[in-house]
């Protein structure tokens, strides 16, 4: 079939197998010593093409002309509040947005949402937004996919915005897929790095893939507003500046974008989260080298005397000793904080790929070859429960608490 | 009613390292497992069949050899299973792969839930479910850990929120996105293998679903992947071990020095 993406041209391979070895995805394979390229596992990602010292791999150009994009202008931030309350995910947003704005020569705006909500909008100039597009209305007190969906669709096609950011929560995931294919727009979730590419002005969106084994650049070069998640921690927030001024543009919306199949019954607050760990600066994680629930009281002490957030691994949720809101991981949640400190985890890959971006990791375990020690800043061979307490007693010391 | 629950066949492992010196990727243990939320909703559209009564149909998009994830719900309880597979699908990001779904699903019909997982392990978006329900202009509940109501019409489930959880109720039909706490998975029992091994898989191309083109693999798909890299690698550091007494003051020390002034 001459229309597949990519193909290896039978007559030039050689069957040296190097793209065999350069593909991470598996999708190569020999047939009676030429290189076959399974479709399906292929993400066109070009590693086979480079390491082809033959030409012998040909990846068809997507067939799109370039269009205008010269309507589309500015960064907007998705401000995400909660009980009227921003989100420390959009000030991070505002931080990086500053710096993109600035690189494309485009003013930063934000898009608020909710009702009574004009003290946030000035908050949201404080922390940078030159322009803050706000619609206020009851029926968006609380956040609802299809109403949120709908009026910032809208509004994206009414203002054309060039990029539009959004924290990979549990809220800005499921709102901007939605608001990406209602404008037709690319999306990259949970970005590590934004930059701008200095010819073509196009969004350079790097993400980690298989667990932050490998990372990813990718374009939306054929459509726009270019659309990221990007989750806690990652970049800096924009520091508040009092002086700055901006607007605030209040805008109508058609009542029947209001209109939501969806309705909030309630809110049931969890009992024990003192601290939602996905913004946690310091973490405290336990694994089944806790041994017990009540050992876990031992790490919520040197959390509270850091000011920080207890983890867990599968091992300790599934086992019952604290709820699956803490964990952290492949099936968890992904954390970034300063410091993370893994005690009694061994380290499985399914947890590291939670955790091992933070700053700083130290690990202590009894086994000196626990995996987790292969990533660990500072490892401690020890036990925690001689561990634990006396770091928990000294840092009180030190820190005067 | 009728459930309808997407899957998706993932590698087991994502371990995937480049070899320092020769630059090329090693590769452990491409074994291909069902993406492990999917396995969630599974479970969750076969118990809510056992309450309310309906049918069970499983669907993925994927290579031939995705068959074999639709084998496997078929074993726990799902009634039947229709895989999707076109080389016109080859390079589809979550656009194009939520587009082709949802044509498949309109091609079912009468559907009245759609269950997804909360995210694929390979890719990690959670982009898909959402995507899934705007191209068929349907109501969604991400994140759900709880199903309390279900009736004709109505459906009342609980939002695994950051700090807590909110009751959420929607109108029939409706997407749902399920995470991890909303069921224990069963084992096979005997039955479902012996019906899981019989059981024929149709394949639908894209002419079966009535597709637009455009819409669909590598041209339907607005992200591109530009480079591949990997990550500067994180080393391990320093190994502290002997008595704890000794220990815990050098780390601390240690701390100081990482983190100037971050605790205080
Ligand atoms: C599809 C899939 C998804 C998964 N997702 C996740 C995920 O999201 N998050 C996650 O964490 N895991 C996940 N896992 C599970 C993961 O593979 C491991 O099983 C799990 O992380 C192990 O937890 P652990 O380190 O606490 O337990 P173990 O591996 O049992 O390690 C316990 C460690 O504690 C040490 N220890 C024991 N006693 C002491 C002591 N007194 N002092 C010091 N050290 C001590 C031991 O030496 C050991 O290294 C997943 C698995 C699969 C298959
Ligand atoms: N190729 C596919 N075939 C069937 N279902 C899929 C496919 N890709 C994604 N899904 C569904 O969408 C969910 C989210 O996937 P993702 O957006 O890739 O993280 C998965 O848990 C599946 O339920």
């Amino acid at each position: 079939m001459s229309n597949d993406p990519i193909k290896v041209i039978d007559e030039t391979c050689v069957g040296c197998q190097l793209c065999v070895k350069a593909c991470p995805f598996g999708a190569i394979e020999m047939d009676d010593k030429l290189a076959v390229i399974d479709l399906t596992k292929c993400t066109l990602c070009g590693a086979c093409v480079t390491a082809c010292k033959f030409d012998a791999i040909e990846m068809r150009e997507s067939e799109k002309v370039q269009a205008d994009f010269s309507e589309y202008r500015d960064v907007w931030v998705f401000a995400e509040q909660d009980d009227d309350v921003i989100q420390s995910i959009t000030y991070e947003l505002l931080g990086e947005g500053r710096q993109l704005a600035d690189d494309l020569g485009m003013k930063l705006c934000a898009v608020l949402l909710g009702s009574n909500v004009s003290e946030q909008a000035s908050e949201l100039i404080t922390r940078g937004a030159e322009t803050v597009y706000v619609v206020d209305q009851p029926e968006l007190t609380h956040f609802q996919d299809e109403p949120y969906a709908a009026v910032i669709s809208d509004l994206v096609k009414r203002h054309k915005p060039n990029i539009l950011l959004c924290g990979a929560t549990t809220i800005g995931r499921s709102v901007i897929s939605r608001i990406a294919v209602e404008t037709g727009a690319g999306l990259t979730a949970d970005c590590t790095g934004l930059a701008i590419d200095p010819e073509t002005k196009n969004l350079m969106q790097t993400r980690p893939a298989f667990g932050g084994n490998i990372m990813a650049t990718i374009l939306t070069p054929d459509t726009r507003p270019q659309m990221s998640t990007v989750r806690h921690k990652v970049f800096k927030e924009a520091e508040v500046d009092a002086s700055r001024t901006g607007d605030v543009v209040a805008l109508e919306v058609d009542k029947a974008l209001l209109a939501s199949r969806t309705r909030r019954l309630s809110f049931v607050p969890e009992e024990d989260t003192i601290m939602n760990i996905a913004e946690a600066d310091f973490i405290i994680s336990g694994g089944r080298g806790m041994g017990k629930p009540e050992n876990f009281d031992l790490l919520h002490e040197l959390a509270e005397v850091l000011g920080g957030g207890v983890g867990a691994s599968r091992a300790a949720v599934d086992a019952d000793w604290i709820p699956y809101s803490h964990q952290v991981g492949q099936t968890g949640k992904t954390v970034c904080p300063k410091i993370y400190i893994a005690c009694g985890i061994s380290g499985q890959i399914q947890h590291l790929a939670g955790m091992s971006s933070a700053d700083v990791i130290i690990a202590i375990n009894k086994d000196p070859d626990a995996p987790i020690f292969s990533v660990a800043t500072v490892g401690i061979v020890g036990d925690v429960f001689e561990i634990v307490p006396k770091l928990t007693a000294e840092l009180r010391k030190v820190l005067g608490k | 009613m009728h459930f309808v629950v997407c899957i998706k066949q993932v590698p087991e492992k994502n371990d995937v390292k480049i070899n320092p010196e020769t630059n090329t990727l090693m590769r452990e243990g491409v074994e291909s497992i069902v993406n492990p939320f999917d396995a969630y909703a599974i479970e969750e559209s076969v118990r809510l069949k056992e309450r309310v009564g309906g049918k069970v149909t499983a669907i993925t998009m994927g290579p031939p050899q995705a068959e074999a994830v639709l084998r496997e719900a078929i074993s726990v309880g799902v009634d039947e299973g229709i895989l999707i597979s076109d080389r016109a699908f080859a390079g589809s990001d979550t656009f194009a792969t939520s587009y082709t779904l949802a044509q498949a699903i309109k091609k079912l019909g009468d559907v009245d839930i759609i269950l997804c997982g909360k995210q694929a392990s390979d890719g990690d978006t959670a982009q898909v479910g959402p995507g899934i329900a705007t191209h068929l202009d349907l109501p969604q509940i991400t994140y759900v850990r709880k199903i309390e109501e279900i009736e004709e019409g109505r459906i009342v489930g609980e939002r695994l929120l950051e700090t807590g959880y909110e009751v959420i109720e929607s109108s029939l039909p409706c997407l749902l996105t399920v995470v991890k706490e909303i069921n224990e998975p069963r084992l096979p029992s005997l039955k479902g293998k012996m019906a899981s091994k019989k059981a024929e898989i149709p394949v639908w191309t894209a002419a079966d679903m009535d597709c637009r083109p455009e819409y669909l693999g590598l041209d339907g798909s607005p992200t591109k992947v530009d480079t591949i890299f990997t990550p500067p690698p994180r080393g391990g550091g320093e190994i502290l071990t002997g008595d704890p007494e000794e220990i815990v003051p050098r780390l601390i020390e240690k701390l100081k020095e990482l983190v100037v002034g971050a605790a205080s």
